[in-house]
């Protein structure tokens, strides 16, 4: 006996002694049926077919009309066992994916990593956290010979995988400079060459990048189309924008990147950031950048790593908070 | 919140009224309309003075029109712009390469 001839033969009995009893044991038997069935990947209108033909020998002489409504009831759940299943193979496939992405955006991590310079003049901090799984924002940080340190902050245009791919390639393309290229209007120059030459239309990436100078405090940048950056100056408590002029990477290719430099004292807090700061939703509204740069300033007392994480730490916690974009949040402390 | 938009011409020029947000969910209709016009009509003006917000998906589509815009020898331009929606084109370096006249402050209804 082939099996769903044997189960065919089961439902019949249990359906039978149920008519008969009414036992809710039967009821239990009926349920393991079921999740036989699925296993055994039955459709629902073979169930009901199976009730069909056993109902014919239980209860010999059903009406014409209750016939004619199971021929209904079958059509009926054909349509329905072809849409779940349908729905079950996508169910599947966006498991997959997601386990993928979820694979993809480790991947995205190693590969980006970059390690937070040490030193006894400066001290770097930084917070990066995606919106979704892949972060299109993008920091990294070089140290030349002489013990200078240069800093890139990025946003790529565009979010998810594609913005993530553009980054790594990004990445690459600024461990191809060698430590003594890295001024900042000679790095966006040929990053605004390579970008233009490698992502495809619509995506679009903005950079700062940042040279301090270890020898006598003075901090060189340069900017395409980058949020403003700031710093705070330690003796009178006071934000100043350090901002240059400069078109996002990959527009035009025809244009140069603007330089230049602020003179860092004892105690100033140099503050880079990506837009996802600022494009914080509390409450339906938006953080304003003041309010931004007043946390910042709450604590600025801390030590770098602990700034970033005291001001992204007092976001997540205010009411209904709504990463809309990959926030980075940078500083960079003088020491002495 | 949705972004609507309206097109019409005026004296040969096409021009897109648009009202609301411009967000990566109202982008890609922002897109299709924009671009196709921008192919087909030698003058076209967008109008922003109803658009309260925009993020940098936005930007992209914008740098998309300019792009097939100088293609094609078209004109393209941006008008009435809020001032925070100002503010994107103005750090992004965009104020430069993309014709935009007149910005505004509040007059939102």
């Amino acid at each position: 006996m082939s099996s769903i001839e044997s189960d065919m033969q089961n439902y019949k009995e249990l359906l039978s002694q149920y008519l008969q009893t009414r036992d809710e044991a039967i009821l239990y038997q009926a349920e393991q049926f079921s999740k036989q069935s699925i296993q055994q990947n039955i459709s629902p209108d073979e169930i009901v077919n199976v009730h069909y033909e056993a109902l014919e020998e239980v209860m010999p002489n059903m009406g014409e009309r209750v016939r004619d409504s199971f021929q209904f009831l079958i059509e009926t759940m054909i349509a329905y066992g072809l849409a779940y299943q349908e729905h079950q193979v996508l169910r599947e496939k966006q498991i997959e994916l997601r386990s993928e992405i979820g694979v993809a955006a480790n991947m995205q991590e190693t590969l980006l990593k970059t390690t937070v310079p040490s030193d006894e003049k400066v001290d770097i901090g930084v917070k990066s956290v995606p919106a979704k799984e892949m972060n299109g924002d993008y920091h990294h940080f070089i140290k030349d010979e002489d013990g200078n340190i240069g800093i890139a902050i990025a946003d790529v245009i565009g979010k998810g995988v594609p913005a993530a791919f553009c980054m790594s390639m990004i990445k690459f393309a600024m461990e191809s400079f060698s430590e003594n290229e890295i001024n900042p209007q000679r790095v966006l120059d040929s990053l605004n060459r390579v970008v233009g030459r490698n992502v495809e239309e619509g995506m679009f990436v903005t950079m700062f990048y940042g040279f301090y100078d270890t020898t006598d405090h003075q901090f060189y940048y340069s900017s395409a189309g980058h949020e403003p950056c700031y710093i705070l100056r330690y003796d009178t408590g006071e934000f100043e924008e350090i901002d240059a002029k400069g078109l996002l990477l990959g527009v035009s290719g025809e244009v140069s990147y603007e330089e230049r430099q602020v003179d860092v004292r004892s105690g100033d807090l140099i503050i880079l950031l990506t837009d996802g700061v600022t494009e914080c939703r509390v409450d339906g509204r938006f953080i304003e950048q003041e309010e931004v740069l007043d946390i910042i300033n709450q604590f600025a007392h801390l030590d770098a790593q602990g700034i970033v994480e005291g001001v992204f730490k007092y976001f997540e916690r205010l009411q209904d908070f709504q990463l809309r974009d990959d926030f980075t949040l940078l500083v960079i402390k003088r020491k002495d | 919140m949705n972004l609507h938009i309206d097109d019409h011409l005026e004296q040969d020029v096409g021009v897109l009224k648009l009202s609301g947000e411009i967000d990566a969910y109202t982008a890609p209709q922002l897109k299709e309309k924009l671009l196709s016009l921008v192919e087909e009509k030698q003058k076209v003006e967008v109008d922003l003075l109803k658009v309260s917000y925009m993020d940098s998906t936005g930007l992209g589509v914008f740098i998309s029109a300019l792009k097939l815009s100088k293609e094609k020898g078209h004109e393209f331009k941006l008008v009435n712009l809020q001032e925070n929606v100002y503010r994107l084109f103005n750090i992004t370096g965009l104020n430069e390469v993309i014709n935009i006249e007149n910005t505004v402050e509040g007059e939102i209804t």
